[in-house]
């Protein structure tokens, strides 16, 4: 299985706080990797050091290597732009941007320099197709996305991050402010999306890690203290701690 | 008990007689204009008042058509600088400023806002208007003059107005947009102004408004003919101007007539609130 993502000794401090202890880890292409683990164990923190979103926050220091396709994303002749076409995001909360559906799906292909007309309608109807949102919205492509309810605009996000066409897809608590049964439909789609595409989620649900991932990575205090199979670390974990946490005893 | 429940009593009296006196304030001076001004505006005609270019009171003949020309000169020329000089600013401010800088920067902004209007004009006669008779011709008192006197002293309103509207646009906006591979010029151009749209047309609307009501400091350095100009360089007479300047001696008629130039202003401020107001509505219904 090849390894699309790896990191070594990754460590990031805000200011005086150290919020990650050395990460290491392998995400293998074509998987869902779950990162699991209670508030502020730094699972989010990791997730924002892979397309370097973290840098936004003023007195962020990011400290290791991280490889994607065995290139150091922080070396001084990476483009942050290009990395960020390559990893999407989706995160907690849908943020839509106030314009229409179709132009919140063509927004990247658009500033990634794409100007004809027929080749964007293409791209928009198959990155909403994709995202199984296509059958709801196609008669109304071109009226406001704020009208669409909270499960269909996380669709709608993951379309507008599937348009830019990345390789790998960064979720963080993506069904965190959505319904039951837009949270099936959501981890349905995460099912389907592996095919094409490597999917690294960070979720406060452990029934939703072990429902839709391969690989579980449990985060506590800054540190990742296992990392396994999803069903080996459900079922068997090595470490005490994973234990506990997987059967409630904190968090 | 029964002392509290008459204190309350007291104080919402006089809540309601404060606003009451704002509101008759407001009605008396609307309704003072238009009686004052109206019968004047029937009997010369709306029309001919609005674009007779002859303004000769003194001799019957009431045409505020160069006056109308002359605001309308020196608002849009001011608008022409200050609106992309002030939206620049607030985005530097709200988008691209250290945090510190931009406080400084803010209250800046705050002390251009509050210095009277007489010491811009002062300001203007003493230092621009020279400038302009000396490096570009004429007499220096001109459209140009009042443009660019008139664009400072509505640049604050355009800066924070415009700057509270970038700062209200959800933080998520930005950091999706960036996600998505956008720069940080993209996403302010693409997804952050838009988003800011119906706050900056206000901010517009708002220092327009501003623009054409001003008096003082265009008095002092427009020159005041009553004749249209014929480019930047000539002097002009805009109506704010022309009723402080015939105030003093103007009767009868001649004072009716400056009136209705004063319902012509109010009109014209109305209908400019009136836009803002649906520009904002429109705004919330894009769903901001």
């Amino acid at each position: 299985m090849k390894i699309k993502l790896k990191s070594e000794e990754v460590k990031v401090f805000y200011k005086d706080f150290q919020a990650l202890h050395g990460i290491d880890i392998d995400i293998y292409e074509n998987r869902v990797t779950a990162l699991i683990g209670p508030s502020g164990c730094g699972k989010s923190t990791f997730l924002r050091t892979i397309n370097r979103l973290n840098e936004l926050i003023q007195g962020t220091k990011t400290e290791g290597r991280i490889y994607l396709d065995q290139k150091d994303i922080y070396s001084a002749e990476i483009d942050v732009v290009a990395l960020r076409k390559k990893v999407g995001m989706v995160f907690q909360k849908p943020s839509v941007f106030p314009m229409s559906i179709y132009e919140n799906v063509a927004y990247g292909p658009k500033i990634h320099g794409i100007k004809n007309k027929a080749q964007l309608d293409s791209i928009v109807e198959k990155s909403l197709i994709a995202a199984n949102l296509w059958q709801e919205v196609k008669e109304r492509v071109h009226k406001p996305a704020a009208g669409l309810s909270g499960g269909q605009q996380q669709r709608l996000v993951i379309a507008r991050v599937l348009a830019v066409e990345p390789e790998v897809i960064l979720m963080d608590e993506p069904a965190s402010a959505l319904d039951p049964i837009s949270t099936s439909k959501l981890e349905e789609l995460i099912g389907e999306l592996k095919k094409n595409y490597t999917i690294v989620i960070v979720t406060h649900n452990m029934q939703q890690a072990a429902r839709v991932s391969d690989y579980t990575g449990f985060f506590l205090n800054g540190e990742l203290i296992e990392y396994s199979k999803t069903k080996e670390l459900f079922v068997n974990p090595r470490d005490k701690r994973t234990e506990d946490y997987i059967t409630g005893r904190f968090g | 008990m029964k002392r509290n429940k008459i204190n309350e009593r007291l104080v919402e009296i006089l809540l309601r007689v404060s606003a009451s006196a704002s509101v008759l304030a407001i009605i008396i001076i609307t309704f003072f204009i238009f009686y004052k001004g109206i019968p004047l505006l029937a009997k010369v005609g709306i029309i001919d008042f609005l674009f007779n270019l002859n303004w000769n009171p003194t001799k019957g003949s009431f045409g505020i058509g160069a006056m109308v020309i002359g605001s309308l000169a020196v608002t849009l020329s001011s608008l022409i600088w200050s609106v992309p000089l002030g939206i620049m600013t607030a985005i530097l401010m709200a988008e691209i400023a250290p945090p510190k800088f931009s406080g400084i920067l803010s209250r800046l902004v705050e002390l251009l806002a509050g210095i009277p209007s007489v010491v811009y004009g002062f300001f203007g006669l003493i230092v621009i208007v020279p400038m302009i008779r000396n490096y570009l011709g004429g007499v220096g008192l001109s459209v140009l003059a009042g443009a660019i006197v008139l664009g400072i002293m509505i640049l604050p309103t355009i800066i924070n107005i415009s700057r509270d509207a970038i700062n209200a646009v959800p933080e998520e906006y930005k950091v999706n947009s960036l996600a998505l591979g956008a720069t940080h010029y993209q996403s302010i151009s693409r997804v952050i102004l838009p988003a800011a749209r119906s706050g900056i047309i206000t901010a517009i609307v708002l220092g327009l408004g501003r623009a054409i009501g001003e008096t003082m400091a265009v008095l002092m350095v427009t020159g005041n003919s009553a004749v249209i100009p014929d480019s930047l360089l000539s002097p002009v007479r805009t109506m704010t101007s022309n009723i402080v300047l015939e105030m003093g001696y103007a009767a009868g008629d001649h004072q009716a007539a400056l009136f209705a130039t004063g319902t012509v202003l109010f009109v014209f401020i109305v209908i400019l609130n009136l836009a803002v107001s649906i520009s904002m509505k429109a705004g919330t219904e894009d769903g901001n």
